[in-house]
């Protein structure tokens, strides 16, 4: 399980930072996104990875610590999540306003050359 | 812990966040005048906030704050020390001449000018305050959340442009935040900042260079935010894009990624981190004279005083990070003082250049930020009395102009009496003392070389402008109004108040040194802060 998900996470990033280096506006945002997931994948696993172990524990009496995931980084993760889903809707808006603005979608505003 | 009074330390995060709530909901821009008043009532309750805060951590006494009454280190907390208290009333002292200015005009620009202000302060104070390192990501995200729709307030080309920049670097560099975070966590199962620094001293060897690439990758999301070399190019132009209020309250942006790299060094690599005491110094130093050299620079070969101001806002807060570097490798608390000092002096004239740049660039083509933008509420409307300021008119405007540029550039270029002299001359003579410094004598000498040439830099920068706008113009002189003006003569005032009273200042930054490079032990109170719940 972890190769798969060491794997995942390195295509992800890779991916992610190739995009985020390409001219278009709408590649770099996709880059950015996929580099999110990547990042959030990442803190995920940084609790250790188990199977079908609860994140919560039982009030009271003696609890074995093995036997649970670690909930940290999962309330982590939730609000990674979310601030990024919020700054890259933002980042959109931004996009949109600069492709009215210029006409074009490359990222300087003006295409290289004609 | 349940009188009022305590409750003080969540107060600078809960006023700008009612604040810009309830002009939310006040809406529309018929109540543009309730909404500024509010503003500016916030800012003005921040300041006193600040003070009483600052008052307190000059006493000595510890402030910590349990959110939601949980234990430490497992709750999240407030921490307040010289430190924070000091950013926290920079904060509240940049705001209002911002305020005030974005009153008499920029405001008008756009509907959420105001409540997205209050959110950048309320922001900026969490991160000052906070003492747990998630809860830091967080506020960072609010207050860039708010800076990137400050930023396009205005709209218009240029600001887009600098815009999707600043937001695409900004968005990359929280993804390292993160990282950077998670690795931290990872190795030592905890977040809370004194927790980390108690832990740091006994981790294994295998460990230790983990925490060390999570330390990297934290670092290299402050290096943004702080815009050191080379990672400063979007600065600049984001800064000249803005709208001038806007960009002075940019000018302390950089200063949160000073501070928090500041916080978290000295917490997590100080003297008592044992094998790890002294990591990355080198690299802050280096960076931070590399910043410095790039800055001065980016001074000389600058065509607008807008971009003069972002490459001295780079200056500063190059100067800010090389001292962090000599402080962490050694230097002694006499150099941390003298850059807190000058760290403080050089934010507030950064701030009073970026004031100046609405009244002088209005009518100087050679200056001009950037093509005035269109008002709000008519998008054909492109005239520029858009943008024109309400108000009295400035009676002797060129004159006032005039003594508040050559204010500001006295303090940046660092010449005596101005506060930017001391904090200079306090590091300099601090560094000729340094004894026990573990980096190489030639780049103290580097660093002293690089601060006297970034204030020439700075002068020569700041005289040809002036030159330029206030004796060779040919066209009639700047018209000013009493509402841009005022708050750059306030922040002077202030920066004269500061030279007045240049030895109680110095003293509270030599405290906040001893501090700050003392940290280990202030750790152990705050793990111990009691709960309220305890409390008789």
């Amino acid at each position: 399980m972890e190769a798969v998900l060491s794997a995942a996470i390195g295509l992800l990033a890779a991916s992610g930072v190739w995009l985020l280096l390409r001219p278009r506006s709408f590649q770099v945002i996709v880059g950015l996104c996929l580099l999110s997931y990547a990042v959030n994948l990442f803190i995920f696993s940084m609790g250790g990875l188990s199977v079908g172990a609860p994140a919560i524990m039982p009030r009271g009496g003696f609890v074995n610590p093995d036997a649970y995931a670690d909930p940290v980084p999962q309330a982590l993760v939730l609000t990674a999540i979310v601030i990024g889903f919020a700054t890259t809707a933002l980042f959109l808006v931004v996009m949109i306003a600069s492709r009215g603005l210029t006409g074009t979608d490359h990222v300087d505003g003006r295409e290289r050359s004609p | 812990m349940t009188s009022a009074a305590d409750h003080l330390l969540v107060a600078p995060i809960l006023i700008p966040f009612f604040a810009g709530a309830l002009m939310l909901l006040l809406g529309g821009d018929r109540r543009r005048g309730t909404r500024t008043a509010l503003g500016l009532a916030s800012a003005l309750a921040l300041l006193a906030v600040a003070v009483a805060l600052l008052g307190r951590a000059a006493r000595g006494e510890p402030g910590t704050y349990l959110l939601g009454d949980w234990p430490a280190p497992f709750g999240i907390l407030l921490v307040h020390d010289r430190l924070s208290a000091a950013m926290l009333a920079l904060v509240a002292v940049l705001a209002i001449p911002a305020l005030i200015q974005a009153a008499a005009g920029w405001q008008r620009q756009g509907q959420f000018f105001q409540p997205l202000f209050q959110f950048l302060l309320m922001g900026l104070n969490g991160a000052f305050l906070t003492g747990d390192l998630f809860n830091l990501f967080v506020f960072f995200e609010v207050l860039l959340a708010a800076s990137y729709g400050l930023l396009l307030h205005g709209s218009g080309l240029p600001r887009v442009r600098a815009g999707l920049r600043y937001i695409a670097v900004n968005l990359t560099a929280s993804l390292m935040f993160l990282i950077g975070i998670s690795l931290v966590y990872g190795v030592t199962g905890t977040l809370n900042m004194a927790h980390l620094s108690r832990l740091v001293p006994g981790l294994a060897e295998a460990d230790r260079l983990l925490l060390h690439l999570g330390a990297a990758f934290l670092a290299l999301a402050f290096l943004v935010k702080a815009g050191a070399w080379p990672l400063s190019f979007w600065l600049p132009a984001a800064y000249a894009a803005a709208a001038p209020p806007v960009a002075a309250m940019f000018a302390i942006l950089t200063k949160v990624g000073v501070y928090a790299v500041l916080r978290l060094s000295t917490l997590l690599f100080g003297t008592g981190a044992g094998a790890s005491a002294g990591f990355g110094s080198e690299v802050l130093a280096m960076g931070g004279l590399a910043t410095i050299g790039m800055g001065a620079l980016g001074v000389l070969g600058s065509r607008t005083l807008a971009h003069m101001a972002g490459n001295l806002v780079l200056v500063s807060s190059g100067t800010s990070l090389a001292v962090t570097g000599f402080a962490l490798a050694g230097a002694g608390g006499g150099v941390l003082a003298g850059g807190l000092h000058y760290l403080v002096a050089s934010t507030l004239a950064c701030s009073a250049l970026f004031l100046l740049v609405g009244p002088l660039g209005r009518d100087q083509d050679g200056v001009a930020v950037a093509p005035l933008p269109t008002s709000d509420d008519d998008p054909t409307d492109t005239e520029d009395e858009a943008a024109e300021p309400q108000g009295p008119p400035m009676p002797g405007a060129l004159a006032a102009l005039g003594l508040c540029f050559a204010g500001s550039a006295l303090v940046l270029a660092g010449l005596p009496p101005l506060p930017g002299f001391l904090g200079k001359l306090a590091i300099l003579s601090a560094l000729l003392d340094a004894e026990g410094l573990r980096l190489p004598p030639s780049l103290a000498w580097a660093f002293m070389i690089l601060l006297l040439l970034s204030g020439l830099a700075a002068l020569i920068g700041l005289m040809r402008v002036g030159i330029r706008v206030f004796w060779t113009s040919e066209e009639p002189p700047p018209r000013a109004w009493l509402l841009e003006v005022g708050p750059v003569a306030g922040l002077l005032a202030v920066l004269v108040l500061l030279t007045m009273g240049a030895e109680p200042v110095q003293r509270h930054m030599q405290a906040t040194a001893a501090a700050l490079l003392a940290m280990p032990q202030q750790t152990e109170e705050i793990l111990l802060a009691p709960r309220a719940e305890d409390q008789p």
